[in-house]
This record gives structure tokens, sequence and C-alpha cells, in this order.
């Protein structure tokens, strides 16, 4: 897994509520078999009008905006399960998502997958897109190991949550399988107990 | 002892080691897989070069991404084709057992689970669908996951989690005639909305939810990731027992009966404490449909869309939202006209869900207006529809039966509704595009498809029941 520990960039505002991942990528493209080039459907039908032009409106199809941080309305990638969701963010150039409020799969999907999901209060979130809309050249510094998020042309900061197991494999590069094929004794010992914990609760009279 | 929550209970007794300020590693019982979130996974597996850790406990079905009509002949779009002949493979490299195409208990995984008695009691399951909740109706821990995580399940037949905070929902009292569980499960979401569940696992309970069946069950726990909860479930009780009762695999005889007794002991305890409950009575609740792009915008179908908020973010979001759907605030849904309907997906394609719909529709005819297709769950639940003489029905009606899968329920096949057309659905997802580009769906029951059905237009069920 690709490490991460701190980001300057500018970020993209994308201010809608309860983006789902079908919005992030219709299942129509969930058929290939290995996670490379989602990016060119994120977003999808929102990116190109129903001609298959590109939508000049939309924020990703505007010039002026740039950069590895999405800005996103709250309750983001609510839905399906689809990792193919936080590949497609990873795959477009995306590093990091900042939203006020995350669905919990869609967390879990981008942690795998070196992508950060920063959650902020919706205040902060508020300052952040507004700063982003007016002045697109803004730029934004998220910092793992301090875990807080700058928008430096003001300085202000917030904190945001981790999980502290999360956060030393995204700093580190490491992934879970490694870490839990490394248990494999203990997931043995286990197996054993579970058996005799269900042989004792069956057979008790 | 200190009072715990059934959740409680079958989480902590799964817990592998918990990782020090971090997750637990949890055991999983039984994995369940589909074409679609499973590919990378085993290339995953391929380049580090390891096995399945328990192939026994992993099963495999074909429903995502399958054709419904014409299942003997092979898939003519090539990516489906590839997708579902990659699980072929796959099964047949690592040892796990396939219900692929043709196989009679081929189906939607979170059918076939439960009717094969796979899913059972006290059990952790996952799958990588996010639906996988559908199985908490049997009082099991069951949750979707992502392809990461089906890896690491494959891998080592662990998962690492964070435990979710707990949230009670409990509903009593009776409901009212022509009202379903999935106007219950739609009416909970339309009050605590899409993302009210999220970080917490559900449990339903009270007398409502008690006197419901396991199929009617399975609807409620199916759709708790629609409020954004990890997953639903719902204390085993008589009719858990008596459902799984000599099911293909559940056990026979006295290890039944064996298992009877720790399965009667999963129950939350009397002073367990949640972090969040609900209280709702069965009797406010009328037959549902949503108006909007998340399953959190429903209403009653006799009350009109909601006015605008006044809150100015929430404008956007819900302006947004009626001009895809080409409605009004303040519109009456009643008489709206309906383009198609389709019946099924893992919330409702099962036996009692066209049972529903066929003793609705008997004696009747379609609206010609309307293109309707029903898509059974499983081939065990076409099986039994054929032996009950329910495609004679239908097919009389003028309905169209097709071959099992998810169907019209996502669009990964060829059936999608055309853009700007209504579909009163019965399954579980409104997003923009969900059933095909530019789409309009509706959620709701069986019965409500079924009215729309006949009548071509949204009405209230209850007017054909008085009539029936």
């Amino acid at each position: 897994m690709k490490k991460f520990e701190k980001l300057t960039s500018t970020g993209i505002p994308l201010p809608l509520e309860n983006i789902d991942t079908d919005q992030i990528i219709p299942a129509r493209f969930l058929k290939a078999t290995n996670r490379e080039g989602f990016g060119d459907n994120l977003f999808r039908d929102w990116r190109y009008t129903k001609g298959e032009q590109l939508n000049p409106e939309f924020v990703l199809n505007q010039n002026k905006y740039k950069g590895e941080i999405l800005i996103a309305g709250k309750n983001f990638g609510c839905g399906s399960s689809r990792e193919h969701a936080a590949w497609a963010i990873a795959d477009y150039g995306f590093r990091v998502v900042v939203s006020s409020f995350f669905a919990d799969i869609f967390k879990n999907n981008a942690l795998n997958n070196g992508l950060l999901p920063v959650q902020v209060s919706q205040e902060f979130l508020n300052k952040l897109l507004q700063a982003v809309s007016k002045n697109p050249e803004s730029k934004l510094t998220v910092d793992l190991e301090t875990q807080k998020i700058t928008l430096e042309e003001t300085g202000e900061k917030e904190g945001f949550e981790i999980n502290h197991y999360k956060k030393y494999c995204l700093i580190n590069g490491y992934d879970d399988i490694d870490f839990l094929l490394s248990k494999k004794e203990a997931i043995e010992v286990f197996e054993k107990k579970k058996d005799e914990f269900l042989k004792a609760k069956t057979e008790a009279v | 002892m200190q009072a715990k929550t059934l959740f409680d209970k079958i989480w902590d007794q799964h817990v592998v080691e918990s990782v020090e300020n971090g997750p637990d590693i949890v055991y999983i019982d039984r994995h369940f897989i589909h074409e679609v979130t499973t590919p990378q996974a085993f290339n995953g597996l391929r380049q580090r070069g390891i096995p399945v850790a328990r192939p026994k406990q992993t099963i495999a079905t074909a429903d995502h991404n399958v054709p419904t009509k014409d299942q003997h002949l092979p898939i003519r779009e090539a990516l489906s084709r590839t997708q579902v002949e990659t699980l072929t493979k796959n099964c047949a490299d690592f040892g796990i057992e396939l219900y692929g195409l043709g196989h009679p208990y081929q189906g939607i995984v979170h059918v076939i689970g439960p009717e094969l008695g796979i899913t059972q009691p006290g059990m952790t399951i996952v799958c990588g669908d996010s639906h996988t909740s559908t199985h908490g109706a049997f009082g099991s821990i069951a949750f979707g996951i992502g392809t990461s995580e089906v890896e690491q399940v494959l891998a080592t037949q662990c998962i690492l989690q964070a435990k979710p905070k707990k949230m009670k929902i409990e509903i009593n009292g009776e409901l009212k005639e022509g009202v379903t569980s999935k106007d219950i499960i739609l009416y909970v979401i339309s009050k605590i909305s899409t993302s009210g569940g999220t970080g917490h696992f559900v449990e339903f309970c009270g007398s409502a939810i008690q006197s419901l069946s396991m199929e009617a069950r399975m609807t409620i726990c199916n759709m708790s990731i629609e409020m954004g909860a990890r997953g639903g479930l719902i204390a085993p009780d008589e009719i858990t027992f008596e459902y799984i009762r000599n099911k293909e695999f559940a056990p026979k005889g006295e290890g039944f009966d064996q298992m009877m007794k720790y399965w009667k002991s999963l129950a939350t305890d009397e002073e367990a404490v949640f972090d969040k409950e609900y209280q709702f009575d069965a009797n406010d609740i009328e037959p549902m449909i949503t108006y909007g792009t998340n399953p959190g915008m429903g209403t009653k179908i006799v009350q009109p869309v909601p006015e605008m908020p006044f809150a100015e973010d929430e404008r956007a979001n819900f302006s947004k939202a009626l001009n895809y759907m080409g409605l009004h605030a303040g519109e009456s849904l009643e008489g709206h006209p309906v383009d198609y309907v389709f019946i099924g997906s893992c919330t409702n394609s099962r036996i009692e869900d066209l049972r529903q719909a066929a003793d609705l529709i008997r004696g009747r005819k379609k609206s010609d207006k309307v293109e309707a297709w029903i898509v059974p769950g499983s081939k065990q639940v076409e099986e039994q529809a054929r032996k009950e003489g329910l495609d004679k029905i239908f097919e009389a009606a003028g309905f169209e039966i097709r071959q099992p899968g998810c169907s019209a329920c996502l669009g990964m096949n060829e059936d999608k509704i055309p853009a700007g057309k209504y579909c009163v659905s019965t399954s579980n997802r409104n997003f923009e595009g969900r059933q095909g580009p530019g789409a309009r769906t509706m959620l709701a029951s069986p019965l409500t498809a079924m009215a729309a059905a006949l009548t071509g237009k949204i009405v209230d069920v209850r007017n054909l029941l008085s009539n029936n």
C-alpha cells in the first residue's frame, strides 16, 4: 500500500450531501477483474452529459480546479460496499477526501487503499468549501502524523480522528493482510476454543 | 456479570484478539462471495502465493451480473461473461463450492444463504455486498465488506474491524392491513434519515417485529444499511427455528435440538444498554413510497411530496433530488403515472413476496401502460412459485417472469430502466441512475408495486384490497 504522511495541495469542491457509491462509480462500470482504470469513470453520470459529452458545469471538468484533495458534503460514500468507489477516487489522483461525515464501509475501503478520509466539523467544511470555491489556488495541508488539516491562506486548522492502528498502517504503507497472516497461530487456537464453547453450550442440560 | 446486548454476545464470542488502540480481529463463520467484488481479492491471493484458509466456510454464487433470460446460453455481454467465468475458475482453483448459473441452488446471495440453511443464529457472516445485513434476521452479525476485506477473509478467515456502537429500534403494536415489513423499514429510514444509523449495529425488536415471518424480517434487516447502519439483527425465536428446521445445510435431528439450546440463549439481557434507542408505533405506519434519490426520502402514499425545507444547505440537495425525479414540492403522489414495475432484489424477491403479489392480481390484468418484470430471488423460489401455480397467475395477468439474479435493482445486466421513466421497484436504492442512467426509481413494497402495475399509477393498495 502507498504510504501517506503529509500532503499540501489545492482542493476540488463538491458541496453535495449523501454522495452515494452509485454516483462515485455506477454499477455498469464494475465489470473489470483488476483494480486499475476506474478513475476514467469516476462520477461518470455527472461528468458526462446524456450525449456522452463532457459536462462543463461539473467541477472535475473545470480547469480552474485541480488537486489531490476532494472536499465533499456530509455522508460521503453511502450505499454499496463496492471498493471500486475508493479505487476510482484514488485512480483519478485524489489522496484525501474531506467531508463532515463518512459512511462506514466507504471509510474502511478508503483506508485499505491509502486514500485518507478526513472528517471535519460542518463549520470547518463550509469554510474550506467557501475558500476553495472563491480562490481555487487555496492550498490545504493534511498532516497525518499530527492529525491536523490546515487552510494555508488563513492558517486555520482543525484536528481529525483516525484509528491509531490505521494511522500506523498508512504512515508505514502496511496492509491488514500481512498483519492477519502473522496471527495464524492465534486464529487456530481460537478455532479450538470456539468449538469447545459451542460444545459446552449445546450439550448442557 | 455485565449485562450485554445480543450484538455484544455474538461479537465478543468471535474476537480472536483485540489490537491495542485498534480494531478487533473478528473470526468469520460464513463468507458468501459473488462475481463482482471478488476477482481482485483472488488476484491478491495469487500474488502472495497463498491458499484460501478455510474454503469450506466460503460459498459462491453468480447473481449481480447475470442475464435474467436464456440463462442456459453463454452470457452475451463479453465483460459480464468474463467476470462470471473468472468466478468459476477462482472457485475451482481455490476449492470453493459454487452455485453458478444452471445450478438448482443459484440465486441472489442473500436469498440463497437463508433458504439453504447456511445462515444460522449466533454466526458472524460477511460478503462483499452491503445488503449482507439481510442475514441478521436470524440473530447473526452480518455485514457488507469491501474487496480488500474479502481478501482478508479468504486469506485468514478473519477480518479487522472496529466494534460498532449499538442502537435499538423497537416497534410495537399491530400492523394495519396492506402494510408490510417493507413499509416498516421505509418508514423508519424516512424518520431517522439515510445516515441516522451510521457507526451503529441495530437490533430490531418489539411486538410488531416479533409477529413477522422470517422473510419479512429479512426485508427489514436487508435495508438497515440504507440508514447507514453497519447491520441489523433480530433475536432468534420459534419462528426462526421453524424456518431453519429441515433446510438443506441446517443441523438435523439431535444436532438441531442441541444447537437450539444455544440459539435460545441468544437474546439481549434486560439491563443491557444501547448507545441510541428509538421507538415507533406500528399503528402509525401506512403504505410508503420514495419520492427522492435516497431511501430516506420516503413518505406515506396518501401524503404529498414534502414542502421545500427551510435550511438553505438542505434546499440545494432537496431541489436536485426532486429535479432528477421530475417532481415538485407539495405535489400529490397518488395518481402519478408509472412506466415500469420491478418485483425482485435481495429485499423482496422471496416466495412470500411473490405470493402476496399473485394474490392481489388474481383475476385482474396488468395496465397496458406499464412494463413489469418479476425476477425471483433464486432457482428454488422460481421452482416453488411454479409448484404453487403462481407463474400461471402472473402470466394470465400479463406479467413477465424472469430468471433469478440481481437484475434491475442495480442494472448491471441488460435489465435497465430507460432515462426519465418512472419505476416502482421493490428493491432497496433509489439513487440517481441506480436502475439505469436517468432512471427514476420509487421504492415500495411488493403490494404497492403490484397495485401500480395494475392501475398504471401510484395508488394506495388498500383501495384495491377492499374490492378484492
